[in-house]
């Protein structure tokens, strides 16, 4: 097929304003081809409108790139036909069967058996028995697994996912990320958008944005390192007040519980370490220097961010 | 293709893509789709059926300028055989029903004041002697101006039956001429028009508020129910999602259209005299071009209350300066040219013709050439207007 570079997705300086307020800046990335990449950031980050502008539903006001080798700009028919977009809030038609709405989009993209594709689809769905059964009277986690294979029903090269996994149990996420895994296996390009650090952890590679700016790319280990944080963990008694009194305190970027445990970092270890000097000694708490979380990373990055901008 | 092999997940064969016949098949998508949508929303399913069958049921039986039975009182001012016979002969017709009988001109005056009676006559003193003298003598007719078109019919019928009383009872032949006068005290001038105008109008009516609003809620439901973002992500044209939404409508205004034409000729006793197939071949032309219209509307609003909004801004016209409600001819030429922009001006000369006159194609041409003209600028601005993108 077309572009045989192993990348599917190429974009440059990508950027967006709606009413005089910029969504997306100056955005670049690349998606290799067979990949599963994690898109991660806060709510109104910009993510959703990244990809619209990737699968043609909106016009950069500037930048250029390719998706699937063909121009983001001027063959977005092209690319509508090799990619299947989920969008966030579910929008197949409610009032139409399982069946239905896999026929109605078996048709518009002109598989020669709409019908035979639909009923392979449901049995691959696991949907066998409820394919009368109307879209919208559907649970959570199975209109997810509908709208995926509504997606991947015309065979697309690349999928792009947004936030799919939202508001569905912890069983019906995990079946999701094994088909996504299965599909990448078969050569598909996934990009996928989320706010859950498990799967950040199951992407090949991940990008973080914040308002509107790419602030860190890579894989998950590079992301950590790069980051270059100090974390330390402390367990012990008086946690709370613990919290608020390191908050704020020079060297200190972020002070944030996970169960028993406390997490503080910092990017400058030197100010960090001199900050919290008077804490290590105090009995009742336990320090132990860790690798910081994906989640300590990005929080910090969030908090940067925030700071650049308000 | 590329055909991509799917070997983990056991059988899911890849289906192959036809390229030929895109657009019929993709319009073709969105109509299936459209027809089950509407077949599983029963209420707008009944409505199809009940709407045209109510509203002319009831416009058909209410805008009814034959009056029946109006609530009259006689001023008799002498009793004589004459005066009964006129009496006799006006109530024979069941326009009027004579509930009071009065002598004075006082209580005459108040009863048509209070709104006791709509309607008066008056028989003054002599008349029956004034008659035989061939002295033209004038018999009052009073009409309450307040129920115009009920009371100028009625008064239009009075000469005829009052000769037609007179006939047996003055004369072995017809009369040679009106032997009183009848002085009609009426405060205007209505237009005169028959049921049968009226039908055919309905049938215009109808069909335009029915299509238009179920076309002009089509896109923007779409956008509020979220599954526009998810449609122009795929491979589908704008004209491709007009045909597919417009063609399962065009049969359901021509179901409707055969309903209203049905009873019309079934229970209001209105011809076809022109050709059937003429008749249903126009009204689909017209049906098509309010669905554009509906159309071409949901792609320039925002929400459904904006539709329904801009519908009735459309409706309200198209009653009132298309010759439904009043004579065309009448209107001032400003009026008369906003009037020919709306398809249903042209339908109701094309169905009033052909039901009621027997008209062809050949006299026909303009008003069609019109209806074509308005579908195709409506379909224009439609799939301009249709945006493509969610920017």
């Amino acid at each position: 097929m077309s572009a045989g570079n192993g990348i599917a997705i190429d974009v440059k300086g990508l950027s967006k304003s709606f009413g005089g307020r910029e969504v997306v800046h100056d955005l670049s990335m690349q998606v290799r081809r067979g990949s599963i990449y994690g898109f991660l950031g806060p709510n109104g980050s910009g993510k959703t409108t990244t990809i619209r502008i990737l699968c043609g539903l909106l016009t950069p006001d500037s930048g250029e790139g390719t998706c699937l080798g063909y121009d983001i700009l001027k063959d977005a028919e092209k690319i509508k036909r090799q990619v299947g977009y989920m969008t966030q809030r579910f929008s197949l038609y409610q009032d139409l069967s399982v069946r239905e709405n896999l026929e109605f989009v078996a048709r518009l993209y002109g598989l020669a058996d709409a019908q035979g594709a639909a009923r392979d689809m449901i049995k691959r769905l696991g949907l066998s028995g409820r394919e009368e059964q109307l879209a919208g009277e559907l649970s959570g986690g199975w209109k997810q697994r509908l709208a995926l294979g509504a997606c991947t029903l015309p065979n697309p090269q690349l999928l792009l996912l947004d936030e799919p996994t939202a508001g569905v149990d912890p069983k019906a996420r995990r079946d999701f990320w094994n088909e996504i895994h299965a599909l990448a296996a078969e050569g598909l390009t996934v990009l996928v958008s989320t706010h859950y650090m498990d799967e950040a952890e199951r992407c090949h590679e991940i990008a973080y944005i914040a308002y509107g700016h790419l602030l860190a790319h890579g894989t998950v280990e590079e992301v950590i390192a790069k980051s270059a944080l100090t974390t330390y963990t402390v367990t012990g008694e008086d946690l709370n007040g613990l919290t608020s009194e390191l908050s704020g305190k020079p060297g200190v970027d972020m002070v944030a519980p996970f169960g028993t445990s406390l997490h503080v970092s910092g990017r400058d270890v030197a100010a960090l370490e001199a900050s919290i000097a008077p804490w290590r000694q105090r009995s009742g708490l336990h320090w132990q220097q860790s690798s910081p979380s994906l989640e300590d990373v990005f929080i910090e990055l969030m908090g940067r961010s925030k700071d650049n901008f308000q | 293709m590329s055909a991509v092999d799917r070997p983990a997940q056991g059988p899911a064969p890849v289906h192959a893509i036809r390229e030929r016949f895109g657009f019929l098949r993709r319009s073709y998508a969105m109509l299936v789709k459209e027809f089950i949508q509407l077949k599983r929303d029963r209420v707008s399913f009944a409505m199809i059926v009940m709407l045209p069958v109510m509203q002319l049921m009831l416009f058909g039986y209410a805008i009814n300028t034959t009056p029946h039975h109006l609530p009259s009182a006689v001023l008799l001012q002498e009793d004589s055989d004459l005066a009964r016979s006129i009496l006799k002969a006006l109530e024979n017709t069941a326009y009027f029903r004579f509930l009071y009988e009065v002598h004075d001109v006082d209580d005459f005056d108040n009863l048509l004041k209070s709104g006791k009676v709509l309607f008066g006559v008056e028989i003054p003193r002599g008349f029956e002697r004034a008659v035989r003298r061939g002295d033209k003598p004038a018999l009052l007719v009073a009409a309450d101006a307040t129920d115009p078109v009920a009371a100028s019919a009625a008064m239009g019928s009075l000469g005829t039956i009052v000769q037609t009383a007179l006939k047996h009872d003055l004369y072995i032949g017809d009369p040679p001429e009106m032997p009183f006068e009848i002085r009609a005290h009426a405060r205007y001038n209505p237009a005169a028009s028959s049921s049968l105008n009226i039908v055919p109008g309905l049938v215009g009516t109808i069909l335009t508020m029915t299509m238009l609003i179920f076309t002009a809620l089509s896109v923007t439901r779409e956008v509020e129910r979220g599954t526009m973002e998810s449609l122009l992500s795929m491979p589908i044209k704008p004209v491709e999602v007009m045909f597919g939404k417009i063609v399962p409508y065009v049969l359901v205004g021509f179901l409707q259209a055969f309903l209203i034409i049905g009873i019309g000729v079934g229970l209001f006793g209105v011809p076809v005299l022109g050709n059937l197939f003429l008749l249903a071949l126009l009204s689909t032309l017209f049906i098509t071009t309010n669905l554009s219209i509906g159309y071409t509307i949901s792609t320039v609003v925002q929400n459904q209350l904006q539709a329904m909004q801009m519908s009735m801004m459309f409706f309200l016209p198209s009653i009132l300066l298309s010759g439904f409600m009043f004579p065309f001819a009448g209107m001032p030429a400003w009026a008369q040219y906003v009037g020919e922009c709306l398809p249903l001006t042209h339908y109701l000369r094309i169905v009033r013709a052909i039901m009621l006159k027997g008209a062809t194609m050949q006299n026909l041409r303009f008003d069609t050439l019109a209806l074509v003209a308005l579908m195709l600028v409506a379909m224009t601005i439609a799939v301009t207007r249709f945006r493509r993108t969610l920017d």
